[in-house]
């Protein structure tokens, strides 16, 4: 076995190797302009980005037609978001969204809000799911969008698209997707979940780096959306730009490949994940699994170590490469805002670490994972005050600290 | 993130962690932070007549410069005198520790610790001679 250990898929995958060879030839031989008419160089390249679209609507049951090639999810969030606000403001300014959702949603809906546009900001449970009660009383004559995550980032927190859906449309409301997590992990299907708009991006599923797409439904309704990039008109005029050809063979490989291996991907990453969790919760007293324990992605677990800090562990895990859930590395000291938009402490939110496991990823490295994991928490623990005062039945919530 | 090898090593290695008896006369607790802070840290001295630190303990909730920071502490309180070690100045601890400035706020943590383990032993040792002085 290697080390580091790798698991954070969910910040990024690595590229299959079957999609690296598929991609290599549009490098060197086949490396025409896709938007070239005059010669086979240009229409071999168009071919190409033609089937790629077919794969990548293929894994979403969508039309060809309705895949737009973005260069990842943060543009395809901000071509959504920003395209429809745009283009729809004559019905309305409104926009509903929830406070987990990625900064590249997050932010784009922030930039409307001070041009004008009025944000609907839904809170989530403690597991991490919007509450459709308080989603459909939120949306007036003036909404335009809702925009909800497929699945969280962070937490694994899957949302029930196809009730959203159902509801946006009863509504007349677009509904907006970022789907960027998903792919390979669960079911996406813009016709049975009534989705209008889909953030992709390559990365995450074993893809390239700096492509993904974005779905725009072309019927029922037909949605239109204002271009964020202006230019030589390419992709039907929604964003111009030189299409990226080698990243688009590689995109549509890992679509193919995430669809065709979904059922057993499921199967195994879920068995490693709760392998992970068993071995975890056994070895740590007080360790809590956070987010939704049913509606969540396979591969990924995000846990609480109460009385141990985030950043420490991870420094004394270093054979383990994972996230941690507070982003004490910058000066504000703030952790992370999902886990605090869950109503976690911020003590809880602060020890937290996110595992995610993927293709490449084998047993023992879960159990590698778990006991390093397990003995430096064991030993951090030793040194902390906090588990000290615990331990001499000292209610944590009750002392006056000298907050700095 | 990088952390300097002094960093490191406090953190595999960390000096002169424990507890001494909180409520020994001669012994003064520090306790700093707070936990949605992300950092806590508790640091003891035991203190001879003479004003000499005997001894100094620290536990730390934090990241790895917190940790390093209070050990790097202790380290430089053990057989020093009280009247020194109250002029431990944050600026020492980032110095030796080589923190960026991300990190500053734990070596003031530190600083806060060492002031505060001192003013409780001197407390305790006030009520101590006035207690004596009601004695007598
Ligand atoms: C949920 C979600 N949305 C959007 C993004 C942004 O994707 P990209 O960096 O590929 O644009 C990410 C990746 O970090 C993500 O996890």
């Amino acid at each position: 076995m290697k080390t580091p250990v790798y698991l954070d898929y969910s910040a990024t995958t690595p590229c299959d190797p079957r999609v690296v060879e598929r991609m290599l030839p549009y490098f060197t031989e086949t490396f025409g302009n896709a938007a070239s008419r005059s010669h086979p160089f240009g229409w071999t390249a168009e071919a190409a980005v033609e089937h790629a679209r077919e794969q990548v609507a293929e894994l979403i049951h969508a039309h060809p037609k309705e895949v737009l090639w973005t260069s990842g999810s943060t543009e395809a969030n901000n071509l959504a978001i920003k395209g429809t606000a745009e283009m729809y403001r004559e019905k309305g300014k409104h926009l509903i969204t929830a406070i987990t959702e990625h900064k590249a949603v997050l932010d784009p809906m922030k930039h409307l809000e001070s041009q004008g546009f009025e944000i609907t900001w839904l809170p989530v449970d403690r597991q991490g799911r919007v509450d459709l009660g308080q989603l459909a009383a939120a949306m007036t004559e003036k909404t335009l969008l809702v925009s909800l995550m497929a699945a969280n980032n962070e937490i694994g927190t899957v949302h029930p698209l196809k009730d959203i859906g159902a509801l946006c449309k009863q509504k007349g409301v677009l509904f907006h997707t970022d789907a960027t997590q998903a792919p390979g992990r669960m079911d996406l299907d813009v016709e049975a979940q009534h989705i209008d708009l889909m953030s992709l991006s390559a990365h995450k599923f074993y893809g390239p780096k700096g492509v993904g797409a974005l779905y725009v439904r072309r019927k029922n309704p037909r949605v239109r959306l204002a271009a964020q990039m202006d230019g030589g008109g390419h992709e039907r005029g929604m964003r111009s730009g030189t299409l990226n050809v080698t990243g688009i063979v590689g995109m549509g490989a890992a679509a193919e490949f995430a669809r065709t291996e979904m059922a057993q991907e499921i199967e195994r990453l879920r068995r490693l994940r709760d392998r992970l969790e068993a071995r975890l919760l056994r070895g740590i007293p007080d360790a809590v699994i956070n987010g939704d324990r049913e509606h969540r992605l396979p591969h990924l677990a995000n846990v609480s170590f109460p009385y141990v800090e985030g950043e420490s562990l991870i420094m004394g895990i270093k054979e383990v490469a994972v996230s941690s859930g507070s982003a004490c590395t910058s000066a504000s000291l703030e952790p992370s805002y999902v886990l605090k938009g869950l109503g976690l402490g911020d003590e809880l939110a602060h020890s937290s670490i996110r595992f995610s496991m993927g293709r490449f990823t084998t047993e023992a490295e879960v159990d590698f994972a778990a006991d390093r994991v397990i003995h430096e928490v064991t030993r951090l623990r030793e040194m902390s005050p906090l588990w000290e005062m615990v331990q001499e039945g000292i209610d944590l919530s009750q002392v006056k600290w000298t907050a700095h | 993130m990088a952390y300097s090898d002094k960093v490191l090593d406090h953190y595999q290695n960390p000096r002169n962690v424990g507890t001494l008896d909180k409520n020994a006369a001669d012994v003064g607790t520090g306790v700093v932070g707070a936990p949605e802070c992300g950092d806590v840290m508790k640091l003891q001295i035991k203190v001879a007549k003479d004003g000499t630190i005997l001894d100094a303990k620290f536990k730390t909730y934090g990241c790895g410069s917190a940790i390093a920071s209070s050990s790097l502490a202790t380290e430089w309180l053990k057989g020093s005198t009280v009247d020194k070690a109250e002029q431990i100045k944050n600026t020492q601890i980032v110095q030796e520790l080589a923190l960026p400035p991300v990190k500053i706020h734990c070596s003031v943590l530190a600083e806060d610790a060492i002031k505060a383990a001192i003013e409780d032993w001197r407390k305790k040792q006030a009520a101590h001679t006035d207690a004596a002085a009601q004695k007598a």
